[in-house]
This record gives structure tokens, C-alpha cells and sequence, in this order.
């Protein structure tokens, strides 16, 4: 209805884009002029602009540790997949199977990942050690999404398939696994945040013992050195990681699931 | 003509939850007929015709066909249970996929079906842009892909509107001339199974069995003509008769309970 629209759809777009950003930028600006204004020390707080400043002084450091970081992170949600969803499938082909297995990857899930680190620190490598605690985190909600997908596809289309004689394979192929799709990308958004987590928390336990050099290291190490500008600088890249995590595997869905999935399609009015 | 398409005898099923769905079930389906199962829900009508299907076995009793072994099948279902991630074309490809018919050979065919649903020019549309009544369409088109002997259509149109449910009727009609599918419909309309139909088969319910059948002698092809005369009102008459009778067959049963 044009007639009851308030805004032109220039200004509309301005104000879901614009209005997010503007807040966002008077957010930060208000921790300046507090920084600014009451004389705050560094050591204390630092203002944002000594956070960016920092990045891009220390940016040497801290570029070798977020590679670090990103490298166990993107390689544990890899493994992640690969592991939630063959296990997932290989679930969906046996009650049996399912039962047997399924109480290890509920243990693994409900075990904090904080207790188990400096457990898997004694037994592995450092770096093998994170990217361990990052996949356990990361596979469970994939391994669960997928499943419950996969055990979702429509009865009578299942009839329809059984009616025209259908193999396991195509069942699976033309079936199943395009109905868990959408399960499973949720899985995977969910898990692509907790593999930094695990990552994150892997390597605060390794970090102490001065074995590793991802991000979380260089907060410890900071922290040891009261540089805490350096410790903003090295949260702030891990943030920002994270968000380049959630935006890849959102743009990924949407454009994977916007033709057919209710999901992804605004709903008129 | 030799002899019945499938024989139904003594058909009998429980479910596993113990309810007895179907008891003594005795039916001959010929070629070229358009019959009606017309009951009450819970009679076990859907049920007869995913045995016929072969989509649930039997637990008693013998489905037997002419040919020794069950031809090609169209299954129409309630809901139009049609794959919300692929295209029109993909699932009215879906059958000869599953019979590892090439994409680029099986185009002529889908185009074929489309066109006799009236669906010629929705090939890319996907399903959730569809309307009810053209969502229906695609799904006989599926199931008319593979040029089935037999096509099996549960209550296919009990969610549309009656505009739109008139209009398929008549499609069915006209897609059943042309080609001389023996057809099964499973409604618990009895102006639909009167309109449609050249026998209706009555239902009861608890357990299913069948009550009564009606041959409806009118020729085809019926139009509006037919559901305006004397001749379908009478058999809508009889046909719901028939009907009421059952349905009080199963109320006089549950009277007679504590």
C-alpha cells in the first residue's frame, strides 16, 4: 500500500541501514568523550580511538595471531561439517547406529570445553589440542541439526519415492538431504560461533603455559604487561572475526535457501 | 477385456496401534474404470487404496493383479505433497529421475504432462508461488508422468475451494479420456464421486468394509449438463442414501457400547 507508506524507499533503507550504524557510532562516541572528558588513564580505558590506533601500531603482532586464530577456527568448522554431517547421515541410515553413538556426542556436548582443554593440553600438540576443543564445540550442533533434518523429510513424499521404487542412495540424495538443508545451515551458523569460542577457550588454557600465539595469548600476554589498549585491540579482532563468521554463513543460507525456503522470504502484509 | 486389473480378497489390516482399519475387503477394479470410494472418515477408504498402492501390506487376504505383478502407478495425495526446493519442472521430473532418465530425454514428457494439467508455462515457478489449486495441478502431472495403467487419487481436493475443485473435476474427466486411465478416487464427497465416477463403492467405518456399490450408468464425457439433470440427482440421491446408511451402521454399533 504505497498510501500508508511514511517514507520514500530511499529513506526507508536509510533509516534500517542508517539507524543501526548511527547508534552504533554515538555509542562509541560517548565512550571517547567519557574517556576524554574525565581524564580516564590507558592502563584503565582506553578510548576507541587509542583502540584503533593500537591495531594498527601492534598490527604486526596481532595480524600473526589472528591468522593463527582464524587458521584453528576455519579448519575445526571444516572439520565440523565434514564430521556432523557424514555422522549425521550415517545416523539416518540405522535406528541401531543412531542409539549406539549418540550418547558419546551428547557428553562431549554437555561437558564444558573449558574442562576438557587443559585435559586434551596434556595428550596433544598445542595448536592440534585447540583445534580439537574448537571442532567438539562446533560439531555438536551440526551433528543435531542435521539429523533431526534428515529425519524430517515429508512422509508422503517418502511414500512417493517407495512408490516409484527408490534406492536408499536416492532417497537420501533427492530427498533427505535437501530437506535438512535448512537444518543443517542452521546448525552450521550456530557452530561457526562456537568454534572461535572453543578456540578462544582452548587457547586461554594453552596460553598460559606460552605454548600458543592466537589472539587469546596476546590478551593473557597484554594482560601480564598492564598494555590493555593491546588487550582491546586483540578482543576487537576477535569480534570482529566472529561477525565475519555469522555474515559469511547468513549471506551462505540466504543465498542457498531464498528461492524455496519460508525462512528466508519476507512475509507480505 | 480380460478379466479384472487387480482383485482385492478378504483383505483384512491392523495397524500395529491394534486399530482393525479394514475387515473383509472383497473388490474387482476393471480396465478403464473411474471408481469412487466414498465414506466417512475412518473408514479405511485411504487406507484400501495404499494397500492397492502397495505402500502398506495387507495383514490378511490377497491383492492379485491381471498381470501377475503391479503395472505402473500415479498417486495423487491429499496434500500436494510436491518438493518446496525444486521447480515445477524438477518435480514432475521426479518419477523418471528415480528411473535414471536423462534431464534432456525426459523433457518432452514433462512438457506433455504439464500442458495436460494446464501447466505448460510454469515450468520454472517454484511451489510456494503456486496457488492451492495449481500446486494440485503439478502433483497429477507427476503422477501422470510415467503414463501409469492405474492412477490412485486420496480425497485430492478435499482443501480447495469449489470453484477450483469444480474445475479439476472437470480435468480429471477430460485427462481420464484421454487417456483411458483406470482410475480410483477416494472422496467423501458424494457429488464428487457421483459427477466423476462409473461406480462408487460405499464405505463403513470400524472396522472399514465395503457397504454398497453403485454403478453410475451416465456417459461420458459429463458436463454441467449432467450435474443439472434428473438422472445425477437421483444418484446423488442413492449415493447418499447409501451413505447415511453406513454412517448409521456405525452409530447403531457405538449405541450398543457402554
Amino acid at each position: 500500500m504505497s498510501d500508508r507508506r511514511l517514507l520514500s524507499p530511499f529513506a526507508e533503507k536509510l533509516t534500517i541501514y542508517g539507524l543501526p550504524v548511527l547508534v552504533f557510532a554515538l555509542a562509541i562516541g560517548a565512550w571517547e568523550a567519557l574517556v576524554r572528558i574525565n581524564e580516564i588513564p590507558p592502563y584503565i580505558l582506553p578510548a576507541p580511538s587509542l583502540v584503533g590506533q593500537t591495531i594498527i601500531t601492534d598490527w604486526g603482532v596481532l595480524s600473526t595471531s589472528l591468522w593463527v586464530t582464524l587458521k584453528i577456527t576455519i579448519s575445526a568448522i571444516l572439520l565440523a561439517i565434514a564430521g556432523g554431517g557424514a555422522l549425521a547421515i550415517l545416523f539416518a541410515q540405522s535406528k541401531w547406529i543412531e542409539r549406539s553413538f549418540f550418547p558419546f556426542a551428547v557428553i562431549l556436548q554437555v561437558t564444558p570445553i573449558i574442562a576438557i582443554a587443559p585435559l586434551l593440553l596434556v595428550y596433544l600438540e598445542p595448536t592440534t589440542a585447540v583445534l580439537a576443543c574448537a571442532f567438539i564445540v562446533a560439531f555438536f550442533p551440526i551433528l543435531s541439526n542435521t539429523a533431526l533434518g534428515l529425519a524430517s523429510a515429508d512422509h508422503n513424499l517418502l511414500d512417493l519415492f517407495a512408490l516409484y521404487g527408490a534406492k536408499r542412495w536416492q532417497q537420501l540424495a533427492y530427498l533427505r538431504l535437501p530437506s535438512a538443508l535448512p537444518f543443517f545451515l542452521g546448525g552450521v551458523r550456530i557452530g561457526g560461533g562456537l568454534a572461535l569460542i572453543g578456540a578462544i577457550a582452548a587457547e586461554l588454557s594453552a596460553g598460559t603455559a606460552g605454548q600458543a600465539t592466537g589472539l587469546a595469548f596476546r590478551i593473557v600476554e597484554a594482560g601480564y604487561r598492564l598494555n590493555i589498549p593491546r588487550m582491546f585491540a586483540a578482543l576487537v579482532l576477535i569480534s570482529l572475526t566472529g561477525i565475519a563468521i555469522f555474515l559469511f554463513f547468513s549471506t551462505l543460507s540466504w543465498l542457498l535457501l531464498r528461492r524455496w525456503h519460508d525462512s528466508m522470504r519476507p512475509q507480505e502484509k | 477385456m480380460a478379466g479384472p486389473v487387480v482383485t482385492l480378497r478378504a483383505i483384512g489390516k491392523t495397524f500395529t496401534s491394534g486399530t482393525l482399519a479394514i475387515d473383509g475387503l472383497n473388490l474387482d477394479v476393471s480396465e478403464g474404470e473411474f471408481l469412487s470410494f466414498l465414506g466417512p472418515s475412518g473408514c479405511g477408504k485411504s487406507t484400501a487404496l495404499r494397500l492397492i498402492a502397495g505402500l502398506i501390506e495387507p495383514t490378511s487376504g490377497t491383492v492379485d493383479w491381471r498381470d501377475g505383478a503391479r503395472p505402473e502407478i500415479g498417486f495423487v495425495f491429499q496434500e500436494p505433497t510436491l518438493m518446496p526446493w525444486a521447480n515445477v519442472f524438477d518435480n514432475v521430473y521426479l518419477p523418471l529421475r528415480l528411473r535414471h532418465v536423462s534431464r534432456a530425454d525426459a523433457r518432452g514428457q514433462i512438457e506433455a504432462a504439464l500442458s495436460l494439467v494446464g501447466l505448460g508455462d510454469f515450468t520454472s515457478a517454484y511451489p510456494r508461488e503456486l496457488s492451492g489449486g495449481m500446486k494440485m495441478r503439478v502433483s497429477i502431472a507427476r503422477a501422470l508422468v510415467l503414463k501409469p495403467a492405474l492412477l490412485l487419487l486420496d480425497e485430492p481436493f478435499a482443501a480447495l475451494d469449489e470453484i477450483t475443485r469444480l474445475k479439476l473435476n472437470d480435468d480429471v474427466l477430460r485427462i481420464k479420456a484421454e487417456l483411458g486411465t483406470t482410475v480410483i478416487f477416494v472422496t467423501h464427497s458424494v457429488y464428487e464421486s457421483v459427477y466423476l465416477s462409473t461406480r462408487v463403492v460405499v464405505f463403513a467405518a470400524r472396522p472399514g468394509r465395503i457397504v454398497s456399490m453403485i454403478d453410475i450408468a451416465a456417459p461420458m464425457p459429463r458436463t454441467e449438463a449432467f450435474r443439472l439433470s434428473q438422472d445425477y440427482a437421483e444418484y446423488c440421491g442413492q449415493a447418499s442414501g447409501a451413505l447415511q446408511r453406513a454412517i448409521g451402521l456405525r452409530d447403531s454399533v457405538h449405541g450398543a457400547l457402554p
